[in-house]
């Protein structure tokens, strides 16, 4: 009997070009922009300057706060000055520009493949080393793991989720890790688990991936304590309160985080970083990246080093298809479209995804025909008609009541919308405006 | 690269849903009724519905294009709705001028004077067809014999016989003799409007549209179990003054209002629980209408009551919110 | 005469005065006292209802003018200097002149002169856009042209112009109500100080990128080099984050710091063309804010 969260969702077409396609190395590129805001939270400080020699591993900018975390060099290299950058953001900001000579990496880095299981480090000990090694959240949220590793005073988790859904139409990244690192990401988990005070663990994974979950479920066929929970396909599943509702049953109360229901969320990426942190004393410098699309034509799986620039991905899959009209970082549904190629990979970019021309433009917005399907689908038990509505009128106090700050930004209601109306892009607006409307009011306080 | 990217907001595909196959799946899970209406009725059953159609749109491009001064969205395929179940509405008799009359009404009134597709709180076939009723009752009363029925059928309706033999004493045994037996009223052999009258079909473009997910259960359901119930327990308690509550779901207006009307998206509530009270609303005002109002049959004006309380009930029917504090 | 019309007149009109007393001695118990001053005020208000003044609507100005007693810190837009003379009058106080303003769109990013980078195809509005990313073109600075300022603006003092892409201020209707200010996104509009004859001098940019990379994205962007700055006779320049600004209390129309910017990113307006000593013919500058004057 497949779980899955009974509150709304759709079933966008999976396109899962890539997910046949072993990961390959992409090689070194020649310069790298490693920005200094990777993350969720304060932007890491720099503690480099121009001219400065660097290997793989060396700390180029430092955690500047309690929800924030280091940033490394991914390659060696000189510093070649400090600047600012456009990134996937569509704002310039700050970056390292490193020029890579070689492939240096610092001293105490184990870069061999031997799987290592066991460690004598305590939970504290785990707690620091994923802080040292800048870990956020590879599932696309950044959020430092470090600090999601330390519940609040008076809260206490009960169970670890490994999110290997991997939801979003096109993405392979996840699958094929949990194939190629089985070994690593159990380690990984045990890690998190032992980080956390935690002794039950599930691996929720979606039924579209039948090999993952075979291979998972024989790799923990000796853990007792980790269970592989096949899950039922249907967007938005990977998203960590329908992952919560559909493993557990319980659901997160408006405006809490995970923690209040003792459970906590990591991707396999992160499991598998966490492995490579703790167990190889390796940083988080590189991440499996699916480089897809309809009309390209090698759909890949790379692992990427951060900072480098999409414009190299898109080579390596066989360059850019003519009939290319948007690029996407990250997966269809929620990822950000590029003004330009000359981007980096940060730790957040999950995919690059390069959308048809056709496929491309919006179709015209039509009057709302009160169909209902948007409420129907929400995942959140929103009605975004509504919510779209009250952002139109700026009746911003009403949008609060209606509690928009409750969206996950999933995308299911614009995707549905029969009259294609822009529903997400006025229910972000609504967010953002209430979202400071409400930090006004606590600063006043 | 010349070109420049494209930039847009998430998300970046969309699901196959629009306005248009929506209309035309409505169109669709209508053709079984009007088939048979073609046969019960011949060739004026064709004619009424295309003159309907016809007007309705002309009436919405002209009103779009000349008097909203906006571009006209007759293509989007509501109007052609709006026609087809006008025209399903009337009877096959009805002269032309009074089609087109009411097509003007359930257009320019009942749906482009609140702003156009989307904006009417009211079900504009319905206006159309309530107008006629009320301004032109004899003509909306005069029915055509439907070509398949046994003689004697001729003439009127079996709600209206009903009611004329209940005011004029006799019981309901007595009744029901001059009556078509329920096979005859599930099929359609009897007196009606155009499009009300064969519950078979009406049932079969129902199923169409709950399989190509135009509408869901709750609203026909809700509608129709609402009338068999109360029906049922008038009838358990006096079998000699009211009808079966077979009888009532098989004859005039419960079938096509439950699957067609009440189902718009427009003047119908947004939530599933929304649609049951809405539904049950209508059943409750059918019943009382047809079994102690003046007019033989209520279905059109109970849906049109209860789509004035549809912002009444989204006002206060809310989904259910994920993590709300209990 | 039949008895029942008798009947029906008498009671008719038995009800019909006894709920006129009623209602009257209803009316005086219960009547809000307010100081008739708040309606004489309101009488002489424009009733645009805008919000300018910072207060909700005309009544609640009146209301707060009323209050305070003191007129320093209150200023009607729309109504302007007479209005206030008047309510000056009504409350016995001295009458407050302010000096006139007029909104200025600080951004000349003009299709011609900032090429697009990217097609944006969202919802057409500035706010959305702006939290999204940077805009169609290189300036993260400049105006997005989906015209949030156009349809806030009570007064029809704002039109988008198709060519340019960019609103266009009527110098006329504008009341330097502040609603265009609070709309955009960018901190585009300034309320300045209206100069006899419409005539304007301003830095039309708010571009704070170092020079290269702000003459890159638009051709009329301010470098920052500093020129107007070192040029300007009044002081009335100043040069923060590569982005001069004038002050329009201080400006004197003088025009030296228009001749010497050499992007053209400070424009003048409503001005006669210049005397030229060399052959080049200067463009006549009454136009608007999309040409430029090197003398």
């Amino acid at each position: 009997m497949l779980k899955t969260f009974k509150m709304g969702g759709v079933h966008p077409a999976e396109n899962k070009l890539s997910a046949g396609k072993a990961i390959e190395k992409l090689p070194l590129p020649k310069t790298v922009s490693i920005p200094v805001a990777q993350h969720i939270g304060a932007p890491a400080t720099v503690v480099v300057k121009r001219g400065d020699e660097v290997k793989v591993g060396t700390v180029i900018a430092q955690s500047s706060g309690f929800v924030s975390t280091n940033i490394h060099s991914s390659v060696s290299g000189k510093v070649a000055k400090i600047d600012d950058v456009m990134d996937a953001s569509g704002y310039k900001k700050k970056a390292v520009v490193i020029s890579v000579e070689g492939d240096e990496w610092e001293q105490g880095i184990d870069t061999s493949d031997t799987l290592i299981k066991e460690t004598h480090l305590d939970a504290k000990e785990i707690n620091a080393k994923i802080l040292a090694a800048g870990i956020v959240g590879l599932g696309g949220a950044t959020f430092p793991t470090h600090v999601k590793l330390s519940p609040p005073p008076g809260m206490t988790a009960e169970v670890l989720l490994i999110n290997g859904v991997e939801c979003e139409p096109y993405l392979t990244s996840d699958h094929r890790l949990m194939l190629e690192k089985t070994a690593e990401i159990i380690v990984g988990t045990k890690l998190l688990m032992k980080s956390l005070g935690v002794n039950k663990a599930v691996i929720g994974i979606e039924n579209n991936k039948p090999d993952a979950i075979t291979r998972m479920k024989d790799f923990t066929a000796n853990e007792p304590e980790i269970t592989v929970q096949p899950l039922k396909v249907k967007y938005p599943q990977g998203g960590e309160k329908q992952l919560i509702k559909a493993v557990t049953g319980k659901e997160v109360p408006s405006g809490a985080l995970p923690i209040a229901v003792g459970a906590v969320v990591n991707n396999v990426g992160t499991a598998f970083a966490v492995y490579e942190a703790v167990m190889k004393n390796k940083p988080l410098i590189e991440r499996v990246v699916t480089v897809t699309g309809k009309s390209v034509k090698e759909p890949s799986n790379l692992m990427v080093r951060v900072g480098t620039p999409v414009t190299e991905l898109v080579e390596a899959a066989g360059g850019m298809p003519e009939d290319t009209g948007k690029v996407i970082s990250g997966g269809p549904m929620m990822g950000r479209a590029l003004t330009t190629l000359e981007v980096p990979v940060t730790k957040g970019t999950s995919g690059i995804l390069l959308i048809r021309n056709e496929e491309s433009k919006r179709s015209e917005m039509e009057p709302c025909i009160r169909c209902g399907k948007c409420v129907n689908v929400c995942p959140m038990g929103l009605e975004p008609f509504l919510l779209m509505t009250m952002s139109e009128k700026k009746l911003w106090e009403r949008s609060e009541d209606r509690h928009v700050m409750d969206c996950i930004e999933c995308g299911s209601c614009s995707f549905t919308c029969p009259s294609n109306r822009p529903l997400l892009d006025y229910i972000r607006l609504g967010k953002g405006t209430v979202g400071k409307l409400i930090r006004a009011r606590k600063s006043q306080n | 690269m010349n070109k420049l990217l494209t930039v847009s907001p998430s998300p970046h595909v969309k699901g196959d849903e629009s306005i248009r196959k929506i209309m035309y799946g409505v169109v669709l899970a209508m053709l079984p009724a009007f088939a048979m209406s073609a046969m019960f009725f011949g060739w004026n059953s064709v004619k009424v519905t295309l003159i309907a159609v016809a007007a309705s749109v002309f009436f919405e491009y002209v009103i779009q294009k000349y008097i909203m001064k906006v571009k006209p969205t007759v293509d989007d395929g509501s109007a052609i709705v709006t026609g087809i179940l006008l025209a399903f509405n009337v009877p096959v008799g009805l002269p032309v001028w009074l089609i087109i009359l009411g097509a003007l009404v359930a257009i320019g009134v009942g749906k482009m004077s609140f702003g156009g597709l989307g904006q009417n709180p009211f079900n504009p076939a319905l206006v159309g067809r309530v107008f006629l009723l009320i301004s032109f009752p004899v003509q909306m009363t005069t029915w055509a014999p439907n070509k398949l029925a046994a003689d004697g059928f001729s003439g009127a309706t079996p709600l209206g016989l009903l009611k004329e033999g209940l005011k004029s004493g006799k019981t309901i045994s007595e009744i029901t003799s001059q009556l078509p037996s329920h096979f005859d009223l599930f099929w359609g052999n009897m007196s009606g409007s155009l499009g009300e009258i064969s519950a078979v079909a009406l049932l079969l473009g129902g199923l169409y549209m709950l399989w190509k997910k135009i509408i869901t259960w709750h609203t026909p359901i809700a509608v129709l179990g609402t009338v068999f119930i109360f029906e049922g327990i008038l009838w358990l308690a006096n079998p000699e003054r009211f009808m079966d509550p077979m009888f009532h779901l098989f004859t005039g207006g419960v079938m096509l209002g439950a699957i067609f009307m009440a189902t718009d998206m427009v003047s119908s509530p947004m939530t599933h629980v929304g649609q049951l009270i809405f539904g049950i609303g209508i059943g409750i005002i059918t019943v009382l209408i047809r079994n102690f109002g003046a007019y033989p049959e209520g279905i059109s004006f109970a849906i049109l009551i209860m789509n004035a309380f549809t912002p009444l009930i989204n006002a206060y029917v809310k989904p259910a919110r994920f993590g709300r504090i209990a | 005469m039949s008895i029942t019309l008798i009947y029906t007149v008498v009671v008719l009109s038995t009800i019909g005065i006894v709920s006129a007393i009623i209602l009257y001695y209803v009316s005086q118990k219960f009547k809000v006292h307010e100081d008739p001053r708040i309606d004489q005020i309101e009488e002489a208000l424009p009733s645009a209802n805008c919000g300018g003044c910072g207060y909700a609507g005309c009544r609640a100005f009146a209301e707060a003018c009323v209050a305070e007693n003191e007129l320093s810190a209150l200023f009607c837009p729309v109504g302007g200097n007479d209005c206030m003379s008047e309510i000056a009058g009504i409350l016995g106080l001295e009458a407050v002149q302010k000096a006139p303003k007029v909104a200025v769109l600080r951004c000349n990013g003009t299709c011609e002169h900032r090429p697009k980078t990217n097609a944006f195809d969202g919802a057409k509005s500035c706010a959305s856009a702006s939290s999204l990313y940077s805009g169609e073109t290189g300036c993260a600075f400049g105006c997005l042209g989906y015209g949030d300022c156009v349809d806030v603006c009570d007064f029809d003092a704002l039109h988008m112009n198709t060519e340019t892409g960019l609103p266009e201020v009527d110098d006329e209707k504008c009341v330097a109500c502040g609603a265009c200010v609070d709309a955009c996104p960018k901190d585009l509009f300034e309320l300045r100080k209206k100069m006899p004859k419409d005539r304007k001098i301003y830095v039309a940019c708010r571009n704070e990128d170092k020079g290269a990379a702000a003459k890159k994205s638009c051709e009329v962007a301010c470098i920052g080099c500093g020129k107007c700055v070192k040029e300007c006779p009044f002081e009335a320049i100043t040069m923060d984050n590569n982005l001069a600004f004038i002050d329009s209390d201080k400006c004197k129309l003088c025009r030296k710091c228009v001749a010497v910017c050499p992007t053209g990113a400070i424009i003048e307006e409503n001005f006669p063309p210049r005397k030229i000593k060399t052959e080049e013919i200067a463009e006549p500058t009454s136009a608007g804010p999309d040409s430029t004057d090197k003398a």
